[in-house]
């Protein structure tokens, strides 16, 4: 009398072997090789038919080859190790609290009428400004940097995070409560993996903040980091494609750790449907 | 069904009641004054003294006080109170008692609270006024003995099937070679042997009730509540569900509490019908199934089924020849909550005079 368990959408399966065929990744790896093959075009031609000096725009060529000896002379490895700890260390922990608070704010009204003031004016206040204060309070050291980076990751992870949670479709709560779900139960095992999506989102962003945190931070004062080459490659040593190249070593660091969290973000949520 | 496995199934249901005769709802029913159960309710009768509706087949009075009823409702009321709106009475003075085993079908109008009734026996919702008890125990709060099966499957998305069912079992802190055994006989017990590691998504509607109603067996419980569990199925997987959940029912000791729209649904389904009046939800009439076991859906054809459908709709509308609500054509029912964007009583920026436009830290909850 079972109904007979055929009809049934393999919906994920498939998707997973058209992901793994090679093909496949070529396509989808294309475009973006196309666009920096045009990015570079027009940067060489801009070079070439302005005929702008090296210290102010150097060729792409110049840059990748002061890239490559940055990091096969060790110039650019202590500060980047620097700028890592940093990056990593305040991620954490903002984004660890704000996990935490956000869903103090998805739980409590009050929480909410009393905290949200402070943490939009928090966000709005330019970081670039708090920065100096900060450092002056915490030192030049690691501290104030991971401060920093917590402070800009706070806000879009508090946010995600509370709208994540409130946005829980009630009818899984009230399911979970039918059987006998406790407060904490609810949390963890309903309302933290349904807004997860959410809070991922807010991860996310919070995670290239960071690395305008550390860089930020490294300029408000600091003796090693990818910020302060910044500074010396202009100030002192007067190395433009220097410059660049770390520029460069920070936009590849911003778009690795973003893309380690799409990854992560795949693998915790899965499909859904 | 097959003979065979019917069979086995009548053996294990003689085991379960051994000793004590399952009540069969061919017998004539008990008060013969109210040959329906009627139960005519005057203006100005006070709730308390209202006879509690008793009046299904007749138990004999043994199994009474040797098992109780399964389920037993006293004077159950509830209401609602919206912002600044009246109270809305949903149940008012519902009594009732299913004897262990029963299917019962709650039938009626939209808005007559039949939702609410079941989340109040389910512990979800505190009556205003009454007593719940299951098994003889009063309901204070979710309980382990009531297993409850929603409109919706309401499956976690991002588990399987096996750790969906077995999801009361990790709340209830079992270990987790017990959850994935027991999970496992359960996706069995349902037809869906095989399915356990697909997701909710991968499933079609009729297999993801499937994986709730396991879900809702996990605990062992002696009383499954189905709210509207087919309102979500197609017209033909609601046939062939129907039967399903009655095989389940056969290899379970569960008794079945079950909120339908659908007049054939319930007639095929119950051995008693209970049909609730409009808000405020009252038990209007009670009437005691008595079509033979194992059914089939040629049993519906019969004239006994259309005679019971003819009654339950009588009521239904009151009147026999009224036009029927629109409900009974299965058409879905609005949430008896409130709604819930609405804020909440005491808004503490109205107290301060701020105007209503002006609420930069406001809620900002999905609209």
């Amino acid at each position: 009398m079972s109904a007979p368990p055929t009809a049934v959408a393999r919906g994920s399966e498939g998707a997973a072997t058209a992901r793994a065929r090679p093909g496949r990744r070529l396509r989808d790896a294309m475009p973006v090789l196309l666009g920096a093959l045009l990015f570079v075009a027009a940067w060489k031609a801009l070079v070439v038919v302005e005929g702008y000096p090296t210290f102010i725009l150097p060729a792409p060529e110049v840059v990748a080859g002061r890239f490559w000896t940055a990091w096969t002379d060790g110039t650019m490895w202590p500060h980047a190790a620097t700028t890592l700890t940093e990056i990593a260390l305040g991620f954490l922990v903002g984004a660890t609290s704000a996990v935490a608070v956000g869903i103090l704010l998805a739980r409590s009204r009050f929480a909410e009428r009393v905290l949200s003031p402070y943490l939009v004016a928090a966000q709005a206040t330019p970081i670039l400004a708090l920065a100096p204060l900060i450092a002056l309070w915490f030192g030049t050291g690691l501290l104030s940097k991971v401060v920093i980076c917590a402070l800009i990751v706070f806000f879009p992870v508090a946010i995600a995070t509370m709208v994540g949670i409130r946005g829980v479709d009630r009818r899984l709560l009230e399911m979970a409560r039918a059987f006998r779900a406790t407060r904490r139960q609810l949390l963890l095992r309903v309302e933290v993996p349904a807004a997860l999506p959410a809070i991922l989102g807010g991860i996310r962003v919070g995670v290239t903040l960071a690395v305008i945190g550390a860089i930020i931070g490294e300029w408000a004062g600091g003796e090693r980091g990818l910020g302060v080459l910044i500074n010396l490659a202009r100030g002192s040593l007067f190395d433009t494609p220097l410059l660049f190249a770390t520029l460069l070593t920070i936009a590849l660091i911003g778009v690795c750790l973003y893309l380690v969290t799409v990854a992560v973000e795949r693998r915790l949520v899965g499909p859904r449907g | 069904m097959g003979t065979a496995r019917s069979m086995q199934a009548l053996q294990r249901r003689r085991a379960i009641t051994a000793g004590s005769a399952r009540p069969r709802p061919n017998a004539p029913p008990t008060s013969p004054s109210t040959p329906d159960g009627v139960v005519g309710r005057q203006a100005g009768q006070r709730p308390a003294e209202r006879a509690p509706i008793t009046s299904i087949a007749p138990l004999p009075s043994t199994i009474d006080q040797d098992r109780g009823s399964a389920i037993r409702l006293r004077d159950v009321a509830r209401s609602f109170s919206g912002a600044g709106a009246p109270a809305l009475v949903a149940l008012d003075g519902i009594s009732f008692d299913v004897p262990p085993r029963q299917v019962t079908a709650l039938v009626g109008p939209n808005g007559c609270g039949k939702s609410t009734l079941l989340r109040v026996i389910g512990g979800l919702l505190r009556p205003d006024r009454g007593a719940v008890e299951v098994a003889g125990e009063r309901v204070s709060g979710p309980d382990p003995r009531v297993g409850f099966v929603f409109q919706e499957p309401r499956l976690l998305p991002w588990t399987s099937a096996l750790d969906n069912v077995a999801f009361p079992l990790l709340l209830a802190g079992r270990p987790g070679a017990e959850r994935g055994a027991r999970a496992g006989e359960l996706l069995e017990l349902v037809g869906l042997e095989g399915f356990g590691g697909a997701r909710p998504h991968e499933l079609s509607g009729g297999m993801r009730q499937r994986v709730a109603i396991a879900r809702a067996l996990a605990l062992e419980p002696s009383v499954l509540l189905l709210d509207e569990p087919f309102s979500a199925l197609d017209a033909l997987t609601r046939e062939r569900f129907g039967s399903e959940l009655l095989r389940i029912w056969e290899r379970t000791a569960t008794t079945i509490l079950l909120v339908t729209h659908s007049i054939s649904e319930a007639v095929f389904l119950a051995d008693r019908v209970l049909v609730l009046s409009p808000r405020p939800g009252r038990v209007v009439a009670d009437i005691p199934v008595s079509l033979p076991r194992p059914r089939r859906r040629s049993t519906l054809d019969s004239a006994a089924a259309a005679r019971l459908a003819q009654r339950i709709r009588s009521h239904l509308a009151g009147a026999a020849d009224e036009p029927v609500a629109a409900e009974a054509w299965g058409l879905p029912e609005t949430a008896p909550e409130g709604p819930p964007g609405a804020f909440p009583a005491g808004d503490p920026i109205a107290e301060l005079g701020v105007p209503a436009w002006f609420d930069p830290f406001g809620r900002e909850d999905r609209s």
